[in-house]
């Protein structure tokens, strides 16, 4: 039986597979942006947490994925449910593209600018909306677009711990040594990849402040 | 807003120090006032205070010793966002946000003050045409102006909620030498017209003479003379005659021209 017989047969079970790991991929990295954005914006108004904050973040990152799941199914609600778990073990690792490309991000605004706003009465609160957000979003949205990427490929691995995606066609073929099985699996979580990085890598262009340009008329 | 000259002080240091923190001493003792409507020069080499001076003045760096006063009110009581609007600023690059367009960075003081949109919108035009720009490019971005047009775009944005002060750090140091004299000369014109304070940084000696009513030359952290630029011209000061040595081409005071 090949690939495309296996998806014609399961097409039902491929797509409940596939919404389950999308799920966990939107719901992990809508958490990393909602936790990782602040704490971006955090170190750069307090330069004093910088080095805590971003050296945390890069130590949840070199924590083997498995171990990851291993270390979290003690921890009493989160525990209780695998797809709990593995949407916080996905939310820790996509947490330093956020927070890092969120803090260069408006490191990188030319200083020249803040000056200028600050030096003609604009509020901190004015500078971070109207100014230095905006022209980080480039650089914020290309965290996200990386985060999301990555999640998509870790998120085969939260089948191991029984959370589902399309991990779990993955894990089943490796088991039964079933190579159009893990094919199964791999395929449509490597589109999944594609479709991610290309759609966000278009909003990225359509909304990054290089490009709010037009031709000059006359 | 105040027209005519001479009458009153607007901006005055007394016995200001300024260190940065953990850093040396960058302002010792200045003392220094702006009278209303006068363009005082603020003149010196790289690190001798003068940009410094100016930041105290809208209250970017605050004074480690004595005080700042604008308009009477030391900026130690001031509400740093208040005086700040009331400050045009402008400083080398433009500092023009670069996903505003051009009306949008002009408009940036009325829309922070939220001005109707009709007022803040003719402004624009009006600021256009203040500043010898075409109003079409209102809705262009800075990227696509030349580095002239940028600059008067951001001189434009600094007098759009007509504050009564102007700072200006070096405005015409980035532009190429042509472009720069004739923004000097339109700067000395609109200035006549519209008497503004102003307190106006430069390194260079012949913007000095050209456009301040008086100078003021800073080494050290020190103001060493404050003249009129007659007076700066015939000063024995050793540091002023370097200063004017090291332009041969100096321009010729009103009076010399008025004789030749």
């Amino acid at each position: 039986m090949n690939v495309l017989q296996f998806f014609q047969q399961n097409h039902a079970e491929v797509l409940e597979l596939t919404l389950e790991h999308l799920w966990m991929v939107f719901a992990s990295t809508l958490l990393a942006v909602l936790i990782g954005i602040p704490l971006g914006i955090l170190i750069t108004r307090r330069p004093r947490w910088n080095k805590p904050v971003l050296g945390s973040a890069n130590v949840i990152q070199t924590i083997p994925s498995l171990a990851l799941f291993g270390f979290l199914l003690p921890v009493p609600w989160i525990g209780a449910r695998a797809e709990r778990l593995a949407i916080l073990a996905l939310t820790l690792y996509a947490l330093l593209p956020m927070i890092r490309n969120t803090y260069a991000g408006i490191r990188g605004v030319d200083p020249a600018v803040l000056e200028a706003g600050r030096g003609m009465g604009m509020t901190d609160r004015q500078l971070l909306w109207q100014v230095e957000m905006p022209l980080a979003l480039g650089v914020i949205l290309a965290g996200i677009r990386v985060a999301t990427v990555i999640s998509v490929g870790l998120a085969t691995i939260a089948a191991a711990i029984g959370a589902g995606g399309l991990g779990e066609y993955i894990f089943r073929g490796l088991a039964m040594v079933n190579n159009q099985l893990i094919l199964a699996g791999a395929i449509p979580a490597a589109l999944l990849a594609l479709l991610a990085d290309v759609s966000l890598g278009w909003l990225e262009r359509r909304l990054s402040p290089r490009e709010v340009t037009r031709p000059v008329a006359g | 807003m105040q027209t005519a000259s001479t009458n009153g002080v607007a901006i005055e240091l007394r016995g200001v120090h300024y260190r940065a923190p953990g850093g040396p001493d960058i302002l010792n003792n200045v003392d220094l006032h702006v009278e209303r409507g006068e363009t005082l020069i603020l003149l010196g080499r790289s690190g001798s205070g003068k940009t410094t001076t100016l930041k105290l003045i809208n209250d970017l760096v605050s004074p480690t010793q004595g005080e700042v006063r604008v308009e009477g009110r030391s900026t130690r009581e001031w509400d740093p966002i208040r005086l700040r609007r009331g400050i045009g600023y402008v400083i080398q690059d433009a500092g023009l946000f670069p996903h505003f367009t051009v009306e949008r960075n002009i408009a940036l003081v009325p829309r922070l003050e939220e001005w109707p949109q009709a007022k803040s919108a003719q402004r624009v035009g009006e600021m256009l045409d203040l500043v010898g720009l075409e109003r079409v490019i209102a809705k262009r971005y800075p990227r696509e102006l030349s580095g002239g047009q940028r600059q008067r775009v951001g001189v434009a944005r600094a007098l759009a909620a007509d504050p009564p002060i102007l700072l200006m750090d070096e405005p015409f140091g980035a532009l190429d030498p042509i472009t720069r004299d004739e923004l000097q000369r339109e700067f000395k014109r609109l200035q006549e017209r519209l008497q503004k304070t102003v307190v106006f940084v430069t390194h260079d000696v012949r913007e000095a003479l050209l456009l301040g009513s008086r100078i003021a030359l800073m080494e050290a952290g020190k103001v060493v003379v404050a003249l009129s630029p007659d007076q700066f011209r015939a000063s024995p000061d050793p540091l002023v005659k370097r200063y004017l040595h090291a332009f041969d081409d100096v321009p010729p005071s009103d009076r010399q021209r008025g004789l030749a």
